[in-house]
């Protein structure tokens, strides 16, 4: 019974369903989720991020988790069965007041707690700016080290979801890559997050943590049960065929090198299949930590390939694609066989019914990955 | 503990959701003696179904007068509200609405009493639960549909969506998607009536969810500082998203919150009480500056599509609040007592509006989608900021007049 439903969430999950995320069932989910927990085999990433909320609690007394409606497992299941498991005490609901969530999450880390702080979708991070900017980010900073937050993780669903409008779908990453004393990370697939996330919150500083909401249900993978962390500030390069493994082994592409962040890896994940068909080896490269970013991984790569092209949702000019850009064109400009692409979000709002054309879509990463090669 | 902190936060005890014991309490004296085609002259007297309870101003009466056809008026707008609402909830299922929707049916008395107090010179403003506000402002049903489908026919032009509807010709400012944003800006408005002397006012409408926002005590300190004809409008369902107002707020009187602004409590699922406490506000707010309403109302559906709404609250609450709250029924029963039509007659009523609603929605199906290069207008003033060139539209120049 377990595994009949588990293999059918699998098949539902692996099929051609770009599900939309609001129509769950939340306690058929819910099942699912405990049968995939006590099998520990593949997990979606909603599972994976509670699997790590789970761990992170479970090892030390000293570590919370609040934020809006995640005491009855919040709006995309992350924090199911925690309030139950750990107790009122740990895993609380607060009112919808975001700046309130992120300045007590800076207050408890301050009194050297680790405190996970969800801000229900990224588009409502904006109240707290002024926290995480100002108190956060330069808490340790003003203070002469006397004071930290580095027990703050703030995590939050960012991203296109296919339907989501102007208010559900931003990706605001740039906004905080701007703010040295924070970490901003993005991880994309469930075995990722796990790692990362766990990392986060153990990480002596401030980090922002935005998980690809589209990817929630959609992204199944394996996924260690036990407790393990991936380490920041370190991107990562992998092998398309093994995608959904999380086998970990570098593979080296020769002509172009793209580096993404979250769900946008997929997008381009499939750009770099069609390109390998017409004879272009790509070198894919997940930034996974977006500051500190790795900078070094992505020079080596650009330096033997000679083409750099960049890819994500948020609009292109500011995005973060600009810095990384910037930084390579400094290192090896000598090197560089054609100007750095940039496939990104187009500089409007988030469109509602323009979401297909505002989108940084696999044709798009294509046509720049072929006239990049050719210039 | 649960209970106990529940029935100590609320002064009314642990009948919070069914303060309305004595739902219609019209005097049987007023009833009209002959059961006739309702005359539109006739004046009716009835009595709101609470009385009002206020903090730091008077009390405005219970006694509120009223005419058949207002009475009929009310049932048959209260009823396209619950029937368009009931419309979109299908249409999203069958996937034609997309993005984000809240649905509003059960809180239709606000809506429309507060219409009925005020004028379309006074503004509105609110957060994403719009259609019915938009409907109320003089909105079509072809408009509401059209954007809800993200069609050109749409009030926003197909761009905005369920959370995004606006009518500048009616003063409705809309249509916004960040909980609590709305009220600075509404304050804003009362800031601009205050300068144009018309005696006009400003309703910002905002959740017991978002009555917690820091920015709402921000915007209300302010508007009380300079007393503006600010009316801040708390549409109390008592759920913030799927949490309970005792778990988010230490003081769930909303009305009271303002501390040195006065405040009014108000039964939302009673159209009367609303108009009389909405006309009381205006006249207040013109007078003496900023007043808080808080009505008392609540929302069948969850908080948005993705929410079934049965997880925080029982089944049992909610049918208790349709039998013993509804607005509508609470109007269809008055219509009964004062003999101003049948049974029969309302149920047609009610099937033309269903009708009509159909109509609507075979309509904005045909209206077309917006056209590609919509995407790129209305950033900036055309001609004068940015604007994207190319086939991929990558290249982006500035512009300057």
């Amino acid at each position: 019974m377990g595994l009949r439903r588990f293999g059918r969430l699998v098949k539902w999950v692996g099929g051609n369903g770009r599900r939309p995320f609001s129509t769950s069932s939340s306690s058929s989910c819910d099942e699912m989720m405990v049968q995939q927990i006590a099998s520990g085999k593949s997990l979606n990433l909603y599972s994976a991020i509670n699997q790590a909320l789970h761990i992170a609690l479970e090892t030390d007394p000293r570590a919370y988790v609040f934020g809006e409606d995640v005491s009855f497992g919040g709006v995309f299941r992350c924090t199911t069965g925690l309030a139950d498991r750990f107790g009122k005490q740990r895993v609380f609901n607060t009112p919808l007041c975001e700046q309130g969530i992120v300045g007590f999450g800076i207050g408890l880390a301050a009194m050297g707690n680790r405190a996970v702080a969800e801000i229900q979708f990224a588009d409502y991070i904006f109240p707290a700016f002024d926290q995480i900017v100002n108190e956060a980010a330069k808490f340790r900073y003003r203070s002469g080290n006397q004071f930290n937050c580095g027990g703050l993780t703030i995590r939050s669903p960012y991203g296109a979801v296919g339907h989501g409008g102007h208010y559900h779908s931003q990706s605001p990453e740039a906004f905080f890559c701007h703010a040295p004393g924070i970490k901003v990370v993005i991880p994309r697939s469930p075995r990722q997050a796990k790692g990362l996330l766990l990392s986060c919150i153990r990480d002596p500083n401030p980090v922002v943590f935005f998980e690809p909401k589209w990817l929630y249900r959609l992204s199944v993978e394996e996924v260690p049960e036990h407790d393990y962390m991936l380490p920041l500030s370190e991107a990562e390069e992998f092998i398309l065929e093994n995608w959904n493994c999380g086998t970990q082994i570098i593979r080296e592409g020769n002509d172009i090198t793209l580096v993404g962040w979250g769900a946008q890896l997929s997008i381009m994940e499939h750009a770099c299949k069609d390109a390998e068909k017409e004879g272009i080896s790509c070198e894919l490269i997940d930034l996974q930590t977006l500051l500190p970013w790795d900078k070094d991984t992505v020079e080596a790569s650009v330096r033997k390939t000679g083409r750099l092209l960049i890819s994500h949702e948020a609009p292109v000019t500011g995005g973060f694609g600009a810095e990384i850009s910037a930084s390579i064109v400094e290192r090896c400009f000598l090197r560089l066989e054609a100007p750095v692409a940039r496939v990104c979000g187009l500089d409007t709002p988030f469109p509602l019914v323009f979401e297909p054309f505002y989108m940084p879509n696999k044709n798009k990463i294509l046509d720049a990955i072929k006239s990049t090669v050719n210039y | 503990m649960a209970l106990s902190r529940l029935a100590s936060s609320s002064s009314s005890g642990s009948n919070l959701l069914k303060p309305l014991t004595s739902a219609l309490s019209f005097t049987p004296s007023l009833r009209r003696p002959i059961s006739s085609a309702a005359d539109d002259s006739t004046t009716l007297t009835i009595e709101t179904s609470v009385p009002f309870t206020s903090h730091r101003c008077d009390v405005p009466s219970r006694t509120v007068e009223t005419t058949p056809n207002e009475l009929m008026t009310f049932f048959r707008d209260m009823a396209l509200m619950r029937r368009m609402e009931i419309a979109a909830d299908s249409l999203y299922k069958a996937k034609l609405i997309r993005g984000f929707c809240h649905l509003y049916d059960g809180q239709e008395a606000v809506a429309i009493g507060m219409e009925a107090a005020i004028t379309k010179k006074d503004c509105i403003i609110t957060a994403y639960r719009d259609h019915c506000t938009f409907l109320g402002r003089g909105g079509t049903l072809l408009q509401i549909f059209s954007e809800l489908m993200g069609r050109q026919g749409g009030c926003s032009k197909g761009k905005g969506g369920s959370m995004h509807f606006y009518k500048k010709d009616a003063g409705f400012y809309g249509g916004h998607g960040i909980v609590g944003a709305q009220v600075p800006l509404g304050c804003g408005l009362a800031f601009g009536q205050k300068y144009s002397k018309d005696e006009t006012v400003t309703f910002a409408l905002y959740g017991d969810g978002a009555a917690n926002q820091g920015q709402l005590f921000e915007a209300l300190n302010i508007s009380a500082l300079w007393d503006l004809p600010a009316i801040l409008v708390c549409e109390n369902n008592h759920y913030g998203m799927g949490t309970a107002e005792w778990r988010a707020a230490k003081s769930p009187s909303y009305y009271k919150r303002g501390d040195y602004v006065p405040g009014l409590k108000v039964d939302g699922m009673d159209v009367f009480a609303v108009k009389q406490a909405c006309k009381f506000a205006k006249e207040h707010a013109l007078k003496n500056g900023p007043i808080i309403l808080e009505m008392d109302t609540y929302r069948y559906h969850g908080h948005s599509m993705s929410d079934p709404g049965s997880t925080y609250r029982t089944r049992d609450e909610i049918s208790g609040v349709r039998q013993e709250r509804d607005p509508i029924e609470r109007i269809r029963k008055l219509i009964f007592a004062h003999d101003l039509a049948t049974e029969k007659e309302l149920k047609d009523i009610e099937k033309e509006l269903r009708k009509e609603v159909d109509e609507a929605i075979a309509k904005a199906k045909e209206s077309p989608m917006p056209e590609p290069s919509e995407l790129f207008t209305n950033i900036y003033v055309k001609g004068c900021g940015a604007e994207s060139f190319g086939a991929d539209r990558k290249e982006v120049r500035t512009v300057l007049p």
